[in-house]
């Protein structure tokens, strides 16, 4: 068996029992890893109505078959659960190192199920598992928990606070400022009773052609290098670089998507985050991109801010600085939040208290109104805390908008917050939003490439004609890559036969662009179904009412409204779904499932 | 008459955030970058108002006076 270590893991929780099974080579490649593989385990093994937090819901840990090789960006790995947030199925990618070294301890994946009755953290190497006792790491931060226990050549990952109170917006986080961010699987490894994995090892796995893997991977390092974005933008500027684009296109969303331009841009743009608080780039195993940074200010220091977190934070919440950005930043790392969800759930409550639902009553003196630059901070400890009405905003904007009777203020999809770009300026990118399989996602077809960044080409990112294929292959080559253990900015580089090269060079097969794109399709399909099992109903592939109803009010944008119901039934047809957007039996015969 | 010219990463190195050209009658994008020394390679996607594409749709656009153009080398992120 090439690429994969062909060893799962198995760890309940209730009994303690632990277990090593062989990996089904075949159905490993017939999904790839990952993403895929992952989905397709949980598939088979839980029933999808079941409550996310409950102990029969199971949380998988797992890599593909790149993670751990040279490969470039071959770090990577996946969070597969049921997600607590949105109800549907959970994929929760993360970089670092701890992917790359899950696979050196011996293993492709670990499925933990069941719940403990007392914190445990899990320790795995290549000749010994255990469950530990957790009680001297429970209820410490991230950083905290990392430094307690990590040792020399192993690799942390950890819930935080926020995880640990099933905050639905938790995230897992991984050499402590690296994120499985969206979907509230944080919760999940909480509701377990689970506080961390510890991972060390030296083992690797075999590959099916590695002097053919020394030729593609150099190839492929050297279009990356030579890309202006993954060559330059990205390393120079971090993804921060976007703050300025986006908001010349009218698309960068304000005050809870209420505006699309934010007139304090430069304040918080990746430019004056390199010329005021970087301190260096932090990249990920074996990544010649190096977008991540780390970055410092007179209160805090570590890794972060990314764009969307600068959005959520900054020109959603209304605010120009920057500092407090970073040490909002700072705090979901410690407690362990999606940034992306918090900023945008402070945005939602600070429009309710514009509109009057919430009320100064409800504060401690400090209001969360749009603007208030120290509201950002406070409200994320206390909402990662669950302290005082942090409690109420813990789980997340639709939740929050609904108690009030609102719930059309949440700007999110399937309740997961939709991050920071306007679909009413971008008509892909917005089908893309209404039809991603984990809810509001921009990272399941990055639509803004084409649509604002002209990769690999310029799209009108108004019209709307053939966006439909575009999202689909956008979702389907996405979900490879995703599956595969490698990191999605290379495809800003590189495409769908430079995948396949590697894949074949690694696993032994000798797969085709096509085959990529089709193992693609095949993982959206399969992630699709889990979600019509779950219950989730057609009327939730939308988005929220005021993208689609309420035109952008000024702007480059200025005029313009999602056009959902034009390009919904094309997509449909496209993916071979039906009218509902439920894969035909002869969709699903093509795919093998 | 000035034409506002924000310039983005790279393009700032050595030009700053933001050039004041003067304006006169029939002057286009390619007028601009020539002046400022950009080459139509370096440039990924051009911006003034709602009109936005890659040098090869934006270079013969012709700008009117106190209009502002957005010249961005190649970014991303996400």
């Amino acid at each position: 068996m090439f690429g994969y270590m062909g060893k799962l893991l198995r760890v309940n929780l209730t009994t303690s029992d632990i277990k090593i099974e062989d990996l089904d080579f075949e159905m490993a490649k017939k999904f790839v890893g990952g993403r895929g593989l992952g989905t397709k385990i949980l598939m088979d093994e839980i029933d999808p109505t079941i409550d996310a937090l409950s102990p029969e819901n199971k949380i998988i840990f797992i890599n593909g078959p790149m993670s751990g090789t040279p490969t470039p960006t071959g770090g990577r790995y996946m969070v597969v659960t049921k997600s607590p947030l949105s109800g549907t199925i959970a994929s929760s990618n993360s970089g670092g190192t701890w992917g790359a070294r899950l696979k050196y301890a011996g293993f492709d994946g670990i499925i933990v199920e069941g719940k403990s009755e007392k914190p445990v953290y899990l320790e795995i190497n290549e000749s010994n598992i255990q469950i530990k006792d957790a009680s001297n790491v429970w209820g410490k931060y991230v950083s905290e928990t990392t430094d307690i226990l990590a040792k020399p050549g192993n690799n942390v990952l950890t819930i935080g606070p926020a995880g640990e109170k099933l905050s639905k917006m938790a995230a897992i986080m991984n050499e402590k400022d690296r994120a499985a961010g969206r979907s509230g699987v944080g919760a999940v490894m909480g509701s377990k009773n689970l506080k961390a994995i510890v991972t060390s090892g030296k083992l690797k796995p075999e590959l099916a052609n590695a002097e053919e893997l020394k030729v593609v991977v150099k190839d492929a390092n050297k279009k990356i290098r030579e890309n202006g974005v993954t060559g330059q933008g990205l390393p120079t500027y971090g993804t921060a670089v976007l703050v300025n684009i986006i908001n010349a296109n009218g698309i960068m969303p304000v005050n809870n998507f209420q505006e699309g331009v934010f007139e304090h841009a430069e304040d918080i743009s990746g430019e004056t985050l390199a010329e005021k608080y970087l301190v260096r780039k932090d990249p990920c195993h074996r990544c010649p991109i190096g977008c991540g940074r780390y970055c410092k200010t007179d209160k805090v220091e570590g890794g972060g801010p990314e764009y969307e977190t600068i959005w959520a934070f900054g020109s959603d919440c209304g605010v120009k600085d920057l500092e407090k950005v970073i040490e909002a930043n700072y705090w979901c790392n410690q407690l362990g939040l999606d940034t992306i969800s918090a900023g945008s759930t402070l945005a939602a409550a600070m429009e309710l208290y514009e509109q009057g639902d919430i009320t100064d009553a409800d504060f401690d003196g400090v209001k969360l109104e749009f603007g208030n630059e120290d509201s950002i901070v406070h409200w994320t400890k206390k909402m990662g805390l669950r302290e005082d009405f942090g409690d109420k905003l813990a789980d997340g904007s639709y939740r929050l908008c609904e108690s009030y009777g609102k719930p059309e203020l949440s700007m999110s999809v399937k309740k997961l917050e939709i991050p920071a770009y306007d679909p009413r300026g971008v008509q892909g990118h917005g089908l893309q939003y209404a039809t991603s399989n984990r809810g509001g996602c921009h990272v399941r077809g990055y639509m803004i490439s084409p649509e604002i960044l002209a990769l690999p080409e310029k799209l009108e990112r108004l019209e709307l004609d053939g966006k439909e294929v575009w999202v689909k292959i956008f979702q389907d080559l996405t979900a490879f890559i995703d599956s595969s253990g490698l990191c999605l900015f290379t495809s800003f580089a590189i495409g769908a036969q430079e995948y396949a090269d590697m894949f074949n060079s690694i696993v032994g097969t000798n797969w085709t662009a096509d085959d990529v794109l089709k193992a693609g399709e095949r993982i959206y399909n399969l992630e699709k179904q889990f979600n019509i099992a779950a219950g989730i109903t057609p009327e939730e592939d939308t988005l929220p009412p005021r993208l689609l109803n309420d035109p952008m009010p000024s702007g480059p944008t200025e005029g313009h409204v999602h056009h959902l119901d034009k390009l919904l039934p094309k997509y449909y047809e496209v993916r071979g779904w039906d009218e509902t957007g439920a894969p035909t039996p002869e969709k699903l015969k093509e795919l093998g499932l | 008459m000035k034409i506002n010219v924000k310039l983005f990463a790279t393009f700032r190195i050595g030009r700053g955030k933001i050039v004041y050209l003067d304006y006169y009658e029939g002057m286009t994008v390619k007028n601009i970058i020539d002046e400022l020394g950009i080459k139509k390679e370096e440039i990924a996607i051009i911006i003034v108002g709602p009109h936005d594409g890659t040098p090869e749709k934006m270079l013969t656009f012709k700008v009117e006076p106190n209009m502002t153009v957005h010249l961005f080398p190649p970014v991303a992120g996400g």
